[in-house]
């Protein structure tokens, strides 16, 4: 057997398409050192990735800095992301949203305002969105809909302002506590809500 | 105390704790079975909510500079891959992160692309995954269903790419594909097994008739 597995050389690698692979099989492939498939998972998430990271940092470049670094801790330790018992995509917005908070953090660019009066960068172009990700915002959207005004200040300030659990506590005039729960029963609710809305969608024609 | 550590998944899944607490909350999230059951649903659904700002085109050069960086790091990174646990950990793991995937019904299932075999294989309980030199991955569920993802060149005409599952220095064919992409094995593949894939006439070949230019390590 050890002389049938002597390696020959493989063929000349060309480009492929990878469009047809979930983003799981990405990952396993970016673990395997591969760029295409690096670049293919940022064909996907780079959009999202840079508008998330704008909108917490509110600056062109650090946001691009946030989604460089982003990406490139997917590329170094790809083999580890379902260690972390999360879907590819909520594995690389989890490492976006972290490189993001640091750097509002150091720069000290935070901030309270809820997303409603958050404004938009002005030279920042709308990617042409997929079908796909336009029924996702809508879904998460219509979700956040459904939660108390108390949880969803709690998430999005949590979520987007780059604040401390403290800071926020003492932002909303609200004992520590109180703000955990809030946290807590809205990012459960939300989960929730978003495992119905699914079902709901691919029940109805 | 411990109550008091369990109440900061949510804050941790929001990234909103300060230093401190956050390596408090790691400490014990490493020891606390709740608390990374509940974290990995927190977890999906404060990604989720990335969803509500406007996705944004960032600047063309971002992408070829993140490209640039990474594979100027590959020859450093290889190695680390290697290390005697990394498949281990992607198998045991698999299957909590396709729990929550099916926790969270369509709205897990629409943000992959796409349901493939590898994908398949690796949601199911117990699934390993292994490197197939350096062209990509063999995963291998603990039934032996098996898949292979392989970035390779289309085969020559007149040509095929053929895999094998070698057990017990019998090869025996699992399959016929024409270049890159996911393939479903047709053959499982028993436990001290080695995947193979030779490059054989069109149509395919009993035995092998090369050396195989990809090989797995023996399965476990
Ligand atoms: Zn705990």
């Amino acid at each position: 057997m050890s002389l049938l597995l002597t390696a020959a050389p493989p063929p000349a690698k060309a480009p492929r398409n990878l469009a047809h692979l979930s983003d799981e099989s990405l990952l396993s492939l970016v673990a395997s050192s591969d760029d295409n498939a690096l670049a293919e998972l940022y064909d996907r998430f780079g959009g999202i990735a840079y508008g998330l990271a704008l909108r917490i940092l509110r600056d062109e470049s650090l946001a691009q800095d946030a989604v460089q670094e982003a990406f490139l801790g997917v590329w170094r330790t790809a083999d580890r992301f379902l260690a972390e018992r999360a879907s590819a995509s909520t594995w690389i917005l989890t490492l976006v949203h972290r490189r993001a908070v640091d750097l509002v953090r150091r720069e000290d660019r935070r901030r309270g305002d809820p997303l409603e009066s958050a404004p938009e960068p002005a030279a920042a172009e709308t990617v042409e969105e997929q079908a796909t990700t336009r029924f996702q915002r809508r879904v998460v959207q219509e979700a956040l809909r459904q939660l108390t005004p108390e949880q969803r200040e709690a998430l999005e300030l949590g979520y987007y302002g780059g604040l401390s659990q403290s800071e926020l506590a003492e932002r909303l005039g609200q004992p520590l506590g109180t703000v955990k729960s809030r946290m807590f029963s809205g990012l459960g609710r939300l989960r929730e809500l978003l495992g119905q809305a699914g079902l709901e969608e691919s029940l109805s024609p | 105390m411990a109550e008091e550590l369990h109440s900061l998944v949510a804050p941790y899944a929001l990234d909103a704790l300060d230093e401190t607490d956050e390596r408090s909350f790691e400490e014990h999230l490493a020891l606390c079975e709740r608390c990374r059951g509940e974290l990995a649903g927190l977890r999906e659904a404060a990604a989720a909510l990335a969803y509500t700002a406007p996705a944004t085109q960032p600047p063309p050069e971002l992408k070829e500079r993140i490209l640039a960086q990474a594979r100027s790091e590959r020859p450093n990174v290889v190695p680390l891959r290697r290390k005697r646990n990394w498949t281990t950990t992607l198998g045991i793991a698999a299957a909590a992160a396709a729990a929550v995937a099916i926790g969270l019904g369509l709205w897990g299932a629409t943000r992959s692309t796409g349901q493939d075999a590898l994908a398949r294989v690796l949601s199911r309980p117990g699934a390993r995954v292994m490197a197939m030199g350096g062209s990509g991955v063999l995963a291998v569920a603990p039934d032996g269903e098996a898949a292979l993802a392989l970035r390779v060149a289309d085969a020559p005409p007149g040509k095929t790419y053929e895999a094998w599952v070698i057990h017990a220095n019998a090869a025996r064919p699992a399959g016929l594909f024409r270049g890159a992409g996911v393939v479903k094995l047709a053959r499982r593949v028993a436990k001290g097994s080695v995947v193979a894939v030779t490059v054989e006439r069109a149509g395919g070949a009993p035995q092998p008739t090369q050396k195989p230019f990809l090989a797995s390590q023996e399965t476990t």
